[in-house]
């Protein structure tokens, strides 16, 4: 008798459009593809979707597990529970197994013999071995095809429609019809193994949803790179590091899509990769100096090394743009999990005095927008500026509003040509005319002898000379700090929302989406309202001020062990630090809502930790 | 009523120097300040299109002293290389000079020095080489030669990293050494340097008269007077006095550059031809053995694309580019949201 027949020995009612699916894998068993298409399927029946991959830093071995959830509510921060398991991986199957609720759906390769773990859940075991031989001849490929074997088995299983999975297959092999023929195959295979050997319905199912609004799937990483390109960079010099190279491969691609002229061969787009982040840094300061958008991508190993540059760039006001896609540190860290963990190290980047405006985006579409917006911001204030995303933001698929084409032109910000630098009356690259704090450039090369001028970390005067006088160096750093108030009306003002209560809670970043469902679960469950300030960049707009004064108690979300925006915050409004209180998750993996809301029950209704 | 004596652009001296050096009465490093004012205007260089770079220390302030119209970063400690990488990639029409001495090229900054030898820059890069530290007060650097003594008796344990041989392994595109002292041949290298399409390397030693001019340093005037050997002796002669391969006579032969100018090497002496790379890899090596301190171009190479070439840029300045090159179209753009549905 086959195993599957113990899934009527638990019975129960049927969940639909609200589940989490685990896929539980060996690192480099290209299961990716297999993964996508569950995703895409899903995503294209109208059910908001959101998927995570958790990797080992490690190229094959390791185990590694993708988990989809999908909510009819709309929510996508991940849930702790899963519901529906797919076991294949040897090393972790007993953990996976024995981590889900009772009445979970698991399915396994039957080899693996997982029903000797748990009589609770709904197990299903596949012969996924024997079935790959089945449908792939060529040995070398079946690592790879008996993932969608399981495509096929839990298509079956949930109810995902068949016609989605298909055109989720044509477009991940629209230029392999040999290997879509294979893994169709193999789909196939998975949904007629169910109909063959299992007559239980699943306790989770999905069902089509109507989608009234137009969404993209795409991750934050790709989302920041058609950003970068849309606005115009062009050098772009970076060095490899999780999780942020797919940003410099991507505009590179872009580049070489859309920039390079395809009579002349020439591009207007230059890419190096550099010897290391210093170089990197170093290399789009000089570009930028030279007149160039540049940018370079990377994360926090590679943010620290870049420090001493980006005084540089402060002191010498530079412009560029650093996106850094934030992984679990100090030191190494977990290269391959996510945190909000260079805060503080972004904004006061190197040594000596200076803050830097950062950009927090929460999805793959203001990771678009704020990537665009950074060259703006950055060239406007003649000033390094930092996009702050996280590996769970740059690697993992979102749904998205799709990307909307900028409607304005590209501001160079205060640049001065022959004409210009004629019309200037006793100009100084380094004087402040408008009162701003920002200084008018001249550009390298551009103004044939005039408007030259000598560039230098070292202390220098409004005509941009050489100095070591004190008031000189103070009346610099006034200005330079002048700029960054000057900065607070060009940076994202923060999203509000709420009915207006004494209670506060702020995220920004990916927290958001935890955030969200922690909001309804504190109203709905725990009769707690709060409002909601997300914040979007630094330095804080008079809005974020105003917003803390009006509450009590406000709970700043994030993902640090050392509450860098409680800090931040606290430094800038020193005055308000005793109204904000920490909510912390730091474990490398995106919150769940439970994160948020655990704490603030707790704190606001002891009570509460029983019944929660 | 005669004007000032100008250059064949039509500029005087005045415009190719700069400040009042701030360095040490005596220094080499000024020398060769002025040896680049000289090679510049006697070039005929435009001054507001060259980018005169440099790091930290003696030597990287001197970009201020020469060529005041020219554009100039006094960046970071050892990172010249990578600022001028961006700018020469964001600006194919700037000439690419900068200044650097043995601490800033060869400790802090060897990494970005090798990689920016590897990717053929087109930039002509000085190392003022006296082999201490100057600014922090005397301390060895990493090309001071073995066995040399600080002026407090301190001696040198570590073999010391010759710029000129690593930068040949590394397959650079010219390069060449000189001692500042010796003006006439320095010239004329700077001459050919600039004359060079891609990376250029000249490795001059340059006496630090406060803490390595005596006896016992392998770096002061008088061991430079005493040891240096003239691989070849050579004039360049500028396109413009229209060369011809050979018009030099018997007694010499010729190195065609790029810009239609010539190295026109005397058959006298070792006679070193810098195309053969062979020839100047076994100098160097002879060196290394040798109390004698070889000058001269040991390497010239043309033909290989310079690293914009290499990358197809645009041949305009990046910065001036217009929008409709830069920002790809509202079609691409849903072409593009397309293939994420």
């Amino acid at each position: 008798m086959n195993e599957s027949t113990r899934a009527a020995e638990v019975p129960g009612p049927v969940s639909v459009n609200d589940l989490t699916l685990r896929v539980a894998t060996v690192n480099g068993s290209g299961s990716q593809t297999a993964n996508n298409t569950l995703l895409r399927a899903l995503f294209h029946m109208g059910l908001p979707v959101s998927g995570k991959n958790l990797f080992p830093s490690n190229i094959a071995g390791l185990p590694t597990w993708f988990t989809i959830r999908v909510s009819g509510d709309g929510y996508v921060a991940p849930k702790r529970d899963v519901n529906v398991l797919v076991c294949l991986n040897p090393a972790s199957a007993e953990d996976d197994v024995r981590s889900v609720p009772p009445g979970s759906l698991v399915v396994y390769e039957e080899t693996l013999r997982c029903e000797r773990y748990r009589d609770d859940v709904v197990l299903v075991a596949v012969p996924f071995q024997k079935l790959v031989k089945e449908v792939c001849e060529p040995v070398a490929l079946r690592k790879l095809v008996v993932n969608m074997i399981y495509v096929g088995v839990l298509t079956e299983l949930i109810g995902i429609e068949v016609a989605e999975v298909k055109q989720a297959l044509d477009k991940a092999f629209a230029h392999k019809p040999k290997a879509l023929g294979l893994n169709r195959d193999a789909v196939r295979a998975g949904i007629e193994w169910v109909r063959e050997n299992v007559s239980r319905v699943s306790p989770f199912r999905v069902e089509r949803m109507a989608r009234d609004e137009d969404l993209i799937l795409v991750d934050g990483n790709t989302a920041a790179a058609v950003g970068c390109v849309f606005a115009g960079v062009t050098v772009l010099a970076w060095y490899p590091i999780t999780p942020s190279s797919s940003v410099a491969e991507t505009v590179a691609h872009l580049g070489e899509r859309y920039r390079r002229d395809p009579e002349t061969g020439e591009t207007t787009l230059a890419v190096v990769q550099a010897e290391d982040e210093l170089a990197a840094v170093g290399m789009v300061i000089g570009a930028a100096w030279a007149g160039a958008r540049s940018m370079t991508a990377t994360s926090g190993p590679g943010i620290s090394l870049m420090s001493e540059f980006v005084g540089l760039g402060y002191f010498a006001e530079i412009p560029t743009v650093i996106v850094n896609v934030q992984r679990t540190g100090p030191s190494t860290g977990f290269p391959t999990r996510t945190q909000q963990g260079d805060l503080l190290s972004a904004a006061n980047l190197s040594h000596g005095d200076g803050r830097h405006p950062c950009l927090y985006p929460s999805d793959p579409h203001e990771a678009y927008e704020f990537a665009m917006a950074a060259f703006d911001l950055a060239e406007g204030l003649q000033t390094p500026v930092f996009v702050l995303s996280d590996l769970d933001l740059g690697m993992n698929l979102w749904m998205t509003k799709p990307f909307e084409y900028p409607e304005e032109p590209i501001c160079r910000g205060k640049v001065l040509d022959a004409e210009g630098l004629a019309k200037m009356e006793d100009w100084g690259r380094y004087k402040d005319v408008d009162g701003d704090g920002v200084p008018y450039r001249t550009l390298p090369g551009g103004a044939d002898g005039v408007g030259a001028y000598f560039t230098r970390g070292s202390g220098h005067d409004a005509y941009a000379r050489y100095t070591e006088k004190g008031d000189d160096y103070i009346a610099t750093m006034q200005r330079l700090a002048l700029k960054l108030e000057t900065a607070k009306s060009r940076v994202p003002e923060p999203v509000l929302d709420g009915p207006g209560t004494a209670v506060g809670l702020l995220a920004f970043g990916t927290s958001h989406h935890a955030v969200v469902e922690a909001r309804d679960h504190l109203r709905d469950e725990l009769g707690i309202e709060t409002d909601y300030l997300r914040l979007r960049a630094f330095p804080f707009t008079d809005s974020v001020r105003e917003w803390i004064e009006a509450h009590e108690r406000v709970y700043v979300f994030e993902q640090n062990h050392d509450g860098q925006m409680r800090r931040m915050l606290t430094m800038e409004f020193p005055s308000l630090g005793a109204r904000l209180h920490s909510v912390l998750h730091y474990d490398g993996l995106p919150p769940d809502a439970r994160s948020v809301w655990e704490p603030i029950a707790l704190d606001a209704v002891p009570s509460v930790k029983g019944g929660a | 009523m005669a004007g000032p004596k100008t250059n064949r652009i039509g500029l005087p001296v005045t415009d190719y120097r700069g400040v009042s050096s701030t360095l040490c009465k005596g220094c080499g490093h000024d020398v060769i300040s002025n040896t680049l004012t000289t090679a510049l205007y006697e070039m005929g260089v435009e001054p507001w299109r060259v980018a005169k770079m440099s790091g930290i220390g003696c030597s990287s302030k001197t970009p201020a002293y020469f060529l005041g119209p020219a554009w100039g970063f006094n960046s970071v400690h050892g990172r010249m290389p990578s600022v001028a990488t961006g700018a020469l990639l964001a600006n194919r029409t700037l000439i690419g000079l900068g200044v650097s001495g043995d601490g800033d090229t060869a400790s802090i900054g060897i990494g970005q020095f090798v990689h920016m030898v590897r990717r053929n820059v087109p930039f002509l890069y000085v190392v003022e080489n006296n082999g201490v530290y100057g600014l922090t007060k005397g301390q060895f650097s990493a090309t001071a030669d073995e066995g040399s003594r600080l002026k407090d008796g301190t001696v040198n344990d570590f073999a010391p990293i010759d710029i000129c041989t690593l930068a040949l392994e590394l397959g650079a595109t010219f390069v060449a050494r000189a001692f500042s002292a010796d003006r006439k041949q320095l010239i004329e290298i700077l001459k050919a340097a600039i004359a060079h399409e891609g990376f250029a390397v000249i490795d001059v030693m340059s006496p630090c008269v406060t803490f390595n001019n005596h006896v016992g340093s392998t770096r002061s005037y008088d061991y430079g007077r005493n040891h240096e050997g003239p691989i070849h002796e050579f004039g360049f002669v500028p396109a413009w006095d229209h060369p011809e391969v050979g018009g030099g006579g018997e007694d010499t032969f010729d190195v065609p550059m790029p810009d239609g100018g010539t190295i026109r090497v005397q058959r006298v002496g070792r006679a070193h031809d810098p195309r053969d790379k062979g020839a100047a890899l076994r100098l160097l090596h002879e060196d290394a053995e040798s109390p004698e301190y070889l000058t001269g171009v040991f390497y010239v190479r043309a033909g290989k694309p310079p690293l914009p070439q290499f990358l197809k840029m645009v041949e305009e300045p990046l910065a001036t580019l217009p929008e409709a090159r830069v920002r790809p179209t509202r079609e691409t753009l849903a072409e593009i949201n397309e293939s994420y549905r």
